[in-house]
């Protein structure tokens, strides 16, 4: 078993063409233009609900979510903008979602924190804290059942630590050796109080205990992130069992998008070096440019690009109808 | 019953085994998950042989964790399983509250009915086994609350059969409670394949000067009341829901304005629950047809006792109602 940090992924990232490279540099400028979009769109009141923004931890979704299969399967969280779009999902149905229109991925039944799709195996997003872990073990235990190859990410942040479930399923996922891997997005703020207030001892000490081997990353840099991911999918892939990643990351946003005076929990200088010095975004396109995978030009391009798409999946969900009020009594049962 | 080739005569117990066995040999995705369910066959030895049948990959022993192997029946019902969740007891239906009701339930509409979740949980409601205030109750009010869940309430063993059958084949989670007191209540099953379709009560016995409406273990009580009474010149109808969620609204009113009297029993708690739901349903579906106010019969609004005395005391009896049916006809 191995536990505990492994050394800065210098070496993680070699033999990687620089298609999948800038693939990944694609999809966390992705989810970083949608998360704003969604920003805008909420404090302009063109957005009901709640709005819990993934920017600043895009290395992490797009870094485990480029290491699956298509037909693998993911659960997310409130914050699971990020997941969905890293697992496949179209912004513009997404988009859609958001704004409870028709033609959005839940039909606008779920929203900002249901969001779920099969055709990407995203068993979907849960706003229980720590209510997936169910879900996500229990798709493993069927993969391993019907003997496919099927491997679950079960996303979840430090908040669920405090949750049962989460070591209840730790527990029978070890026992039936089952092929999923708990990955824990520390952004250090369980909603408005930092994680060292809630979590006693080692949080990766609480895996080991189940005889899981547990690992943490720094999830700011995605070469790191994609590597240990490709390992544990691989080794769950090979019938070795459950995992456990602990990643190190950072909520840019508060909680959730009204949450704009942070500064009684957390103070302005942090966020500000956790921009200037730790961005996911930032650090892949440095080191791109500086091993000459790729141009300034290049990824100047593809944030254009996607910029593009993302304005045109919001204008799809803006004119797009709202579903028919008789609809609301469908799907209450299969 | 419709007519049968061959009948014999099953408990309870056999029969639910029968149903979820048959349902193993048709169905490679149904598989039964929870505690001491392998070779102990549950304490109630309701599952006793199917480990010997099925082996341990289909019948399977959890530890002691509810809400891991209950959140577990969720995830594998939507990746294309069909698990039959045992919970021990109809008490710890509180520890997966939050699998029932926030996932399994929600999945398929929160998901616009891109996912669903074919699952069944069974598991037990019932007093007067001595078993204290952990181990007595009767929640299926609870779950009838829930939209997106069905609940299955068997009082024979000719249902027990054929709504586990429907339960096990339905596309949405289903709570199956049986009362532990009836396990070794035998009845005619035939043999060859049936199913009860949700939301179709059953006429347990006709009649015409009132009409009993009584759920699971209440059954057994109102017949044996509606005996009495017959002894007293009464005529009591007794109509068992089957399931209250879907809940044959139709039958039921259609039988209080026949009768134009109705008690309403159930085992769990009166206050908000099973009994003011189908009483509800009837004082407004049969409202210029009855001649009393309905009347309900449930357990006592107490944490069930340990003492016999007192658990009895707690319990709906035939004497209840009897003495209520005969006030209401005036006889």
């Amino acid at each position: 078993m191995t536990t505990g940090s492994r050394p800065a992924a210098a070496e993680a990232g070699r033999g990687i063409g620089p298609e999948k490279w800038l693939r990944m540099y694609r999809g966390m400028q992705m989810i970083r233009l949608f998360e704003e979009q969604v920003n805008d769109l909420y404090t302009r009141a063109v957005m009901p609900g709640l709005a819990h923004l993934y920017i600043g931890e895009e290395a992490v979704a797009v870094g485990i979510c480029e290491a699956l299969h298509s037909d693998d399967y993911i659960t997310s969280t409130h914050r699971g903008h990020g997941h969905c779009l890293a697992k496949g999902a179209s912004p513009d149905r997404m988009f859609a979602e958001l704004l409870g229109k028709e033609a959005g991925y839940c039909r606008g039944k779920g929203g900002s924190m249901h969001i779920a799709d099969p055709a990407s195996g995203n068993l979907g997003a849960n706003a229980i804290v720590g209510g997936s872990a169910g879900i996500a073990t229990g798709a493993a235990f069927s993969a391993k059942y019907r003997g496919t190859k099927q491997v679950t990410i079960c996303f979840f942040g430090e908040g669920a630590l405090g949750q049962g479930l989460l070591y209840e399923t730790m527990n029978l996922a070890r026992l039936w050796n089952l092929p999923v891997i708990y990955v824990c997005e520390n952004n250090m703020y369980n909603e408005y109080t930092h994680f060292s207030e809630t979590t006693a001892g080692e949080i990766l000490a609480r895996p080991a205990a189940f005889g899981i081997p547990a690992e943490s990353v720094d999830g700011q840099d995605i070469r790191a992130v994609h590597d240990v991911a490709t390992r544990l999918i691989g080794q769950a892939r090979a019938g070795m069992g459950p995992s456990f990643l602990l990643v190190s990351t950072y909520r840019y946003h508060g909680h959730h998008v009204g949450d704009i005076s942070r500064d009684y929990y957390r103070a302005k200088q942090e966020e500000q070096r956790w921009r200037a010095e730790r961005d996911p975004i930032k650090i892949l396109g440095d080191w791109l440019v500086g091993e000459k995978i790729a141009t300034q030009a290049q990824l100047d391009e593809i944030q254009s690009k996607a910029k593009l798409e993302i304005v045109s999946a919001v204008d799809f969900a803006l004119k797009a109808p709202y579903p028919a009020v008789g609809e609301v009594g469908e799907d209450v049962y299969a | 019953m419709p007519e049968a080739v061959a009948v014999r005569e099953l408990t309870m117990a056999e029969a639910v085994r029968e149903a979820i066995s048959e349902e193993m040999r048709r169905d490679p995705t149904v598989f039964v998950m929870g505690e001491d369910v392998a070779e102990a066959g549950t304490p109630f030895k309701v599952l006793s042989g199917m480990v010997e049948e099925f082996g341990k990959s289909r019948i399977i022993d959890t530890p002691i964790s509810e809400p891991g192997f209950t959140g577990i029946g969720v995830g594998a019902a939507m990746t294309g399983l069909r698990p039959v969740i045992d919970i021990m007891f109809g008490d710890f239906l509180t520890l997966v509250m939050d699998q029932l009701v926030n996932q399994a339930a929600k999945v398929h509409y929160m998901s616009g009915g891109a996912w669903k979740v074919p699952m069944v949980l069974r598991t037990t409601l019932g007093a007067s086994r001595r078993s204290a205030a952990q181990h007595s109750q009767s929640l299926q009010a609870w779950l009838s609350h829930v939209p997106g869940l069905k609940v299955a309430l068997p009082s024979t063993p000719y249902d027990a059969k054929g709504l586990m059958k429907t339960a096990i084949r339905d596309d949405n989670p289903v709570i199956f409670m049986e009362d532990k007191m009836m396990f070794r209540l035998k009845g005619p099953v035939p043999v060859e394949d049936y199913a009860i379709p949700f939301g179709s009560a059953d006429v347990k016995r006709e009649g015409e000067d009132i009409t009993i409406v009584a759920t699971s273990s209440m059954v057994q009580v109102a017949l044996g009341a509606a005996k009495q009474l017959e002894e007293a010149g009464i005529s009591a109808e007794v109509v068992d829901p089957r399931t209250t969620s879907p809940l044959d609204e139709k039958t039921l009113i259609e039988s209080a304005k026949k009768t134009s009297r109705v008690i309403v029993m159930d085992e769990g708690y009166e206050r908000y629950g099973v009994t003011a739901e189908i009483a509800s349903v009837i004082a407004t579906g049969a409202f210029y047809d009855l001649d009393a106010p309905v009347r309900r019969i449930a357990a006592m609004h107490v944490p069930i006792p340990f003492s016999p005395p007192l658990e009895d005391a707690t319990i709906p009896t035939e004497k209840m109602v009897v003495d209520a049916a005969r006030a209401m006809c005036k006889r």
